[in-house]
């Protein structure tokens, strides 16, 4: 289970990336935050976000129409 | 008891949406069955994609305002103030001159706002294009401009999602015209992992980049802007920062401070059903235009076919008890890529867009419209 989850399945693109900034920058060092998002691009942008700013990339899964994207704040 | 229906907004959703209403509701309005009222904090009304031709020297500013009342049916009364509060559940709304408009149907069209003091210093060091006044000095900038690095850094979200590749297309030729482009390095920044936020868009113009030689950085947020002796600093959250002479920004955009102050929403987009367009839980409330929360580009085009939604609905409503159709998703936009050719995207919520090449019949297409608005905004067109 993540230490916090964002539900940004209404949100446009780029909306859930900026969400996960926000709450990257809101958040202690060794939180996890879980995304979701309807947003497809979301599923790709995100991982390479986390790879270009040295934050850790847990995983990403695709459910019932929405993607899960699990990031951790490593630094 | 007559059925009084308020508009908040005079911009393009604001606007054709009363001029179609006075025409579908032309007799209940001559009988004072129904009273339509509009409220707009401009008595002026712009047409904002021409702040883009008034940049490049291609429109005179003045080409671009007309009076509001003159473009609004006489059936309408028009105030001008601000709406400073909403209350749905009263059903009223609230102005800055003091006055309260009670409502039997309201529709809330007030637009978005480009903010750039949400980033520090970008509103001190970068010049924008998204007001009139910003353009022309922004014109004047480019003028004087002989030689170095200018810096195109989007924000987001923001309205007219083509104006960025838009503006740096222009400003290839527009160097180029000048036989200087070869003293001027364009450098262009987007916040997400690809130069578009629409993926076949973002795809078409790589290789319009490469072959006009404009450099870019993608999943690039700007954070914090800085002037040096040597120029700009634009810092990213990503760690990584562009320097340049020249800073072109879109910033971010939020919604009237109306709707945050109203505790609708924290960024001022509202809450809208996708098909219906109504403020979701708030049968009686229609939302058209930037300030709907779709996940749709915010665009006049998508402001102009909500419109025609929206005064269905309404008018099958009033006349009728129930509203008409639904709404598709459905957005148009011109892209210019030079000041002598274009191309355009259309898509809706199932259908994504596919650029055309460009070609010159598109961008006279475009110039023509530029001259036609006026008839859109008087619901004719
Ligand atoms: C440089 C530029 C280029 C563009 N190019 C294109 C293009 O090529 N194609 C395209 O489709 N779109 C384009 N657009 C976008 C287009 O102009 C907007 O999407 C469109 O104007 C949105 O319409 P709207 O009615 O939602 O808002 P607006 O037209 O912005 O109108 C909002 C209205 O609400 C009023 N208002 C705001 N707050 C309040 C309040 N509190 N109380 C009362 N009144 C209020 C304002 O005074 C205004 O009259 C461009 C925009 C810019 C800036």
């Amino acid at each position: 289970m993540a230490d916090k989850v964002i539900d940004a399945r209404v949100s446009f693109c780029p909306g859930p990336l900026m969400e996960l900034i926000a709450a990257m920058k809101s958040n202690p060092v060794g939180t996890t935050i879980e995304i979701l998002s309807t947003d497809k691009g979301s599923a790709k942008d995100i991982p390479e976000w986390l790879k270009k700013v040295g934050q850790e990339f847990v995983g990403v899964e695709e459910r019932d129409g929405y993607w899960s994207i699990v990031a951790k704040k490593i630094k | 008891m007559a059925k009084h229906v308020v508009i908040v907004g005079g911009g393009v959703a604001g606007t054709i949406i009363a001029n179609l209403l006075a025409r579908g509701l032309k007799e209940e309005l001559s009988k004072a069955e129904v009273v339509i009222t509009m409220i707009s904090k401009d008595d002026k009304h712009v047409y904002q994609p021409g702040f883009l031709y008034v940049l490049f020297d291609k429109m005179r500013p003045d080409e671009l305002v007309r009076d509001q009342k003159s473009l609004l049916s006489p059936s309408i009364i028009f105030h001008h103030d601000t709406v400073v509060g909403i209350d749905p559940k009263a059903c009223e709304v609230h102005t800055e001159k003091g006055k309260k408009f009670k409502y039997d149907y309201l529709v809330v069209t007030t637009g978005s706002r480009p903010m750039p003091e949400l980033i520090p210093g970008l509103k001190e060091h970068g010049n924008m294009f998204y007001t009139l006044e910003s353009a022309i000095e922004l014109r004047e900038k480019l003028r004087k401009f002989e030689k170095g690095r200018i810096a195109i850094s989007m924000g987001v979200p923001h309205k007219c999602p083509v104006a960025p590749f838009e503006v740096t297309f222009m400003l290839d030729d527009y160097f180029n015209k000048k036989g200087i482009r070869d003293k001027v390095e364009i450098m262009y920044t987007y916040p997400i992992g690809r130069i578009h936020s629409l993926e076949p868009v973002a795809q078409w113009g790589v290789p319009e980049f490469e072959r006009r030689g404009i450099k870019y950085e993608t999943l690039f947020n700007m954070e914090k802007v800085e002037a040096t002796k040597d120029g700009i600093v634009v810092h990213s959250a990503e760690g990584s920062s562009v320097e340049c002479d020249l800073l072109i920004t879109i910033p971010p955009h939020r919604g009237a401070q109306a709707i945050m102050d109203s505790g609708i929403s924290n960024d001022g987009w509202i809450p809208t059903n996708r098909h219906s367009l109504k403020y979701e839980g708030y049968e009686n409330v229609y939302v058209a235009g930037d300030t709907t929360n779709l996940p749709i580009s915010k665009a006049g085009s998508t402001a102009h076919f909500e419109s025609d939604v929206v005064a269905d609905n309404l008018i099958a409503e009033i006349k009728e008890g129930h509203p008409a159709r639904d709404y598709d998703g459905k957005v148009m936009c011109f892209i210019e890529t030079g000041f002598d050719k274009g191309t355009y995207i259309h898509f809706n919520y199932t259908t994504p867009p596919s650029p055309m090449p460009p070609s010159k019949m598109i961008h006279w297409l475009k110039l023509g419209y530029n001259r036609m608005y006026w008839l859109t905004a008087r619901g004719v067109l």
